[in-house]
This record gives C-alpha cells, sequence and structure tokens, in this order.
C-alpha cells in the first residue's frame, strides 16, 4: 500500500519534473523551429531570480517566483530580437551599413543549437562571475504529509497540480484564443499566414517570450528544492530534449503524453533501482520511442488519424 | 513588328511597348490602385524581374500571362511582400510601400491567394476562414462573416471538416474565400484554376466576375488558360523574361503573333 503510493507520489513528482522541464523548449521548438539550448540557463534566470527576490527584496514567494517567469520572459523577448531574429541588430545595420546582418535562425536547427548554447556559456559564466558558485536557497515552503513512517514533501504534490495546470493553460491558448489560432497558422504555412494579416515576426517575438517564460517560471518553482548554483539548467535538459523528441509535432499533447510516458518510467525504474537506473531507462526509452515512432508520439497519432480518414 | 524579328529586337521593343501601355493608363476611367516603378528582383545572379512597371487601376480585373519563368509569381510575390525588392518602388493608393511587411499590406487592402493550394490542411473549414475575419471582426460580426465567406465558398455543410479532407477544387474556392474575406481592394490569384476541371473552372471564373462587379474588387490573376483568361479578363499583361513585354486587351494580345511566339519558344 505505502509502496503504491509511493509509487504514485513518484509518478506525479517525475511527470510535473518533465513536462515543466519541457513545456518551454517544445513551445519554441514546435512554433519556431529553434532549438534553444540555452533553455537551462533560462530555467537558471527564473531560479535565481526567484530566490533573490525572495532573498534580497523580501518578497513573498509566489510573487517573486512569478516575477521570475516575466523577467526571463523579457529576457527571452530580448533573445530573441537580437539572435533570433536578429531584428534589433538589422535595424541598426540598415540605417549605417544599408543592409541586413543577421539572417533570422527559424528553421535552423544546427545555426539555431549553436547560436544559442554560445549564449548558454555567457549565461552560466556571467551568472558565475556575479553571483560566485551557489547562492542562498529559499526554504522549501508547506511542510510535507506523512503516511505512517512515510513522508513526502507537500510541495512536490503542489509542483505536480501547477505543471498540470500549465498544461492547460497552454492548450487553452494555443487552441481556444485568436492568438493561438495566429499561432498555428504561422507555424503550419508562414507565408500564407503573413497573407492572411498575420504578423508573424510578432508571432515568433510573443512565442519566443512565452516558452522563455515558462522556462523561467520552471526554474523558479523548482528553485525551493534544488541546490542554486550556475549550471543548475543542466539537470532539466536531458528530460526537457527527451520529452521534446518523444513527444513529436504537436507541443501542448506531445509535452502532456510524453511526460505521462517517460514520468512513469522514470518513476517505476527509480523506484525499483534508484534514480542513476531511472535516468537510464528514460535514455533507453528515448532510444526505443525514436526507432519505432521517428515522428515522436504525436506524429504517430497523427498518422493513424490520417490513415483512418483516407480509409472512410 | 513581324514574327520574323530575332530575339535582341525583341527586347529593343520593351521600352516602347510599354510607353503604349502607360498611355492607355492615363486615358483609363479610373484612377490607379496599384503602381509599381522599376522593380527587379535578383535571387543570386539570377534575375527575375527586370525594370518592371505594372499598374493596376481601381475595380480592373486584369491577367498576367507569360511563358514558365518569366517572373509573374515574383512579381505577385513582391507586390505582397514576401519577397523584397532589390530595387524599384510600389506604389499602392499613392503611397510607397515598398518597405511595409506583409501584414502590412494586408491591412491596407492587399490580399493573395498563392499559387500552390495553401488552406491549413489540419485546421477545419471555419477555423480557416476564422483566420483571416479575426483580424478585423469580433463577435457577432465575426461569426456572420465567417458565415457568409463560407456560403460564398459553396461550403455550407463543411464548416467543421478539415479543409485537408476537401476536394481540390474545394480547396481553392476555400482559399479564395479566406483571402476575399479580408474585404480587400487588390485581390492577387496565383493560377486560381490550376489542375480543376472544366465545371471548376467555370465556378471559379463566376466568382472572380461576381466579386470583381459586387464588391469592385480589383484583381491580378495569373493564368496560362487563354479560354479561361478571355471569360474573365479585358486587360492582360504579358511578362517575358522578368520584364513587361506587351499590354492590352485580351483579343489584341491573343491575336499577337510575338506573343505566341514567345509561348512555344518558351515552353520546351
Amino acid at each position: 500500500m505505502v509502496n503504491g503510493i509511493n509509487l504514485a507520489l513518484q509518478f506525479l513528482d517525475s511527470f510535473a519534473f518533465i513536462v515543466l522541464a519541457a513545456a518551454g523548449l517544445a513551445i519554441i521548438f514546435g512554433i519556431m523551429g529553434v532549438i534553444n539550448l540555452a533553455h537551462g540557463e533560462f530555467i537558471l534566470i527564473g531560479a535565481y531570480t526567484a530566490t533573490l527576490a525572495v532573498t534580497q527584496l523580501d518578497l513573498p514567494l509566489v510573487v517573486a517566483m512569478l516575477v521570475g517567469g516575466l523577467i526571463t520572459g523579457l529576457f527571452g523577448v530580448l533573445t530573441e530580437r537580437v539572435i533570433i531574429s536578429g531584428a534589433w541588430p538589422n535595424y541598426v545595420s540598415q540605417r549605417t551599413l544599408g543592409r541586413d546582418i543577421i539572417e533570422p535562425l527559424y528553421d535552423r536547427l544546427a545555426d539555431s543549437m549553436v547560436a544559442t548554447f554560445g549564449l548558454s556559456l555567457i549565461l552560466t559564466q556571467g551568472a558565475r562571475i556575479r553571483f560566485g558558485n551557489s547562492i542562498n536557497q529559499i526554504a522549501t515552503p508547506f511542510g510535507a504529509i506523512s503516511y505512517g513512517s512515510f513522508s513526502y514533501s507537500t510541495y512536490r504534490i503542489v509542483l505536480a497540480g501547477v505543471s498540470i495546470g500549465l498544461l492547460l493553460a497552454t492548450y487553452y491558448l494555443f487552441t481556444r484564443t485568436d492568438f493561438g489560432m495566429r499561432a498555428r497558422a504561422t507555424i503550419q504555412d508562414k507565408e500564407t499566414a503573413q497573407a492572411m494579416g498575420v504578423n508573424t515576426d510578432r508571432m515568433y517575438m510573443l512565442t519566443f517570450g512565452i516558452g522563455s517564460a515558462l522556462a523561467g517560471l520552471t526554474g523558479a518553482l523548482f528553485a525551493p528544492v534544488i541546490s542554486m548554483q550556475p549550471t543548475l539548467g543542466d539537470q532539466f535538459l536531458v528530460e526537457a530534449f527527451v520529452a521534446v523528441v518523444v513527444g513529436g509535432p504537436s507541443v501542448v499533447l506531445g509535452t502532456a503524453l510524453s511526460g505521462g510516458v517517460l514520468g512513469a518510467i522514470l518513476a517505476t525504474f527509480s523506484n525499483l533501482y534508484g534514480t542513476f537506473i531511472g535516468r537510464i531507462a528514460l535514455l533507453v526509452a528515448a532510444l526505443i520511442a525514436l526507432r519505432f515512432l521517428p515522428e515522436g508520439i504525436t506524429g504517430f497519432l497523427e498518422q493513424v488519424r490520417k490513415r483512418r480518414q483516407e480509409s472512410e | 513588328m513581324s514574327d520574323t524579328e530575332t530575339e535582341s529586337d525583341v527586347d529593343s521593343l520593351g521600352p516602347n511597348v510599354r510607353q503604349t501601355a502607360a498611355e492607355l493608363a492615363t486615358g483609363d476611367r479610373t484612377e490607379t490602385l496599384l503602381q509599381t516603378d522599376g522593380l527587379v528582383k535578383q535571387f543570386g545572379g539570377f534575375t527575375a524581374t527586370d525594370d518592371v512597371d505594372f499598374s493596376v487601376a481601381e475595380g480592373e480585373l486584369r491577367c498576367l500571362i507569360g511563358p514558365n519563368g518569366a517572373g509573374k509569381s515574383t512579381l505577385l510575390n513582391l507586390i505582397t511582400g514576401t519577397y523584397e525588392a532589390s530595387d524599384g518602388s510600389i506604389y499602392y493608393n499613392g503611397h510607397d510601400i515598398t518597405d511595409l511587411d506583409p501584414h502590412e499590406r494586408v491591412s491596407r487592402g492587399i490580399s493573395m491567394k498563392f499559387q500552390v493550394p495553401s488552406v491549413y490542411g489540419d485546421l477545419s473549414v471555419r477555423e480557416n476562414v476564422r483566420l483571416p475575419v479575426q483580424q478585423f471582426a469580433d463577435g457577432e460580426e465575426r461569426r456572420r462573416l465567417v458565415a457568409e465567406a463560407i456560403e460564398a465558398a459553396g461550403l455550407t455543410g463543411y464548416e467543421d471538416v478539415d479543409a485537408g479532407q476537401l476536394s481540390h477544387g474545394q480547396q481553392q474556392q476555400l482559399e479564395i474565400g479566406m483571402a476575399a474575406a479580408l474585404e480587400p481592394d487588390l485581390l492577387l490569384l496565383d493560377e486560381p484554376v490550376a489542375g480543376l476541371d472544366v465545371a471548376e473552372r467555370e465556378a471559379i471564373a463566376e466568382r472572380i466576375t461576381r466579386l470583381n462587379e459586387e464588391q469592385g474588387i480589383a484583381f491580378v490573376v495569373i493564368e496560362h488558360d487563354t479560354d479561361f483568361v478571355a471569360s474573365i479578363a479585358e486587360e492582360v499583361t504579358v511578362l517575358h523574361n522578368g520584364e513587361v513585354f506587351r499590354e492590352g486587351p485580351v483579343e489584341e494580345i491573343e491575336s499577337d503573333p510575338e506573343v505566341q511566339r514567345i509561348y512555344l519558344g518558351g515552353e520546351s
């Protein structure tokens, strides 16, 4: 019984971690064709901002976390304008050199990886120079719940709830709002979206900002339970990338499904054989998924759906 | 102007022909809606359009013809802003729009239907039409305009069907409906009847004529099929090697031996 609850809680924990780690990355990759290798450092910005907002400015925890997400979102917009779209440098170069100096990195996977990897190094080292090898952590709120001899952090259950809430909010945003309509149109066919009057440039900027804000919020949410050091983003990266690859093209559904599947694998193997084997099982699962479902879970579902419609 | 002229002679005719066209335009009944001035587009070393002066009057229905690679699609993409001009200017309603983004040109009243059917296959018919309508209408007005656009496209009853499931002809109708739903003053259509059967062609021709006459929308239509061109347009512009080769009434262009020659020479 206790073991069953333990496993269920561990699943919720893994699910929340994978979904939160992957959400921002998945949105930016799915909609803009940009692989953001600085994703871990965006998480770092959110975590540090929230932590410093609590320890230095005495802001309430929830406010500090929202500030962490907001600041990271704004930093994401800045990154998009300067590095990804090159809109700001090009604005200056058009007026001085008479030509663009940056070709936008949309749908240029390898190029976007190199550029954001550079950004990642700068941010990690920048944090190390400015704040040292670690900063003071904020305490984990809410205490713990216990069943007999077994005790579990309430905050981790809150995280699971928040991750489901964020998934639902993201789903609503991309399927039920005018913004989501424009975003999906932009993903599927940029030229036609423009012909329909959509400002695709602005869509990319906002999308990158939203993806970054989610990464920042992830960092802020996990700030009380992970150690505050400049490389803290790295521990999110493996799960994030595996989830995006396994999830496939549909951003929200893919993240939710791969969070569920991979969360179950991670929880089961971690529970049985320890965290190390759990992570290995995660990677093996990703390899198997890539071999048999190269388009990811949602790509596979989409194929099945198309085939069924054709046979009707 | 005999059909024995050499290639270089034909080139030298260019400016004269254009002058004639300009004279025609000034004597026209209505105001100029669109005017390109020395429009050049280069892709690397290849010049797709070369010094093109092209104009469309308000409410006019003009066809754009020419052999493959003549620069027709490039010209439309320059007008919409999908391509950035290498040189020259584009004026719309008297304003220089050369440096505007595509969506800004849309909001000024230029709308386009691309050559490749580019409805959103994974979105429903209703969602496809909602996209242009939501740019300027909300609530009840939005619902009404979406329903009207679907009806005009002859797709009532297909609202919740994925656009990718529609027939080719229905997709073309839907896409014209999406472009028209933006309530433009100028609608650019790139081969709207390519790959359609006779009945579907007639339906599209009728739709274009109706939009032109009832809503006063000016059209530029790229089309190869001379019967189709004759059925909708009065005026035709012929592009050849990226330059304006001829402009004039349909009958005149159709019977022009030089035009026939470039078409036969251009298609291998």
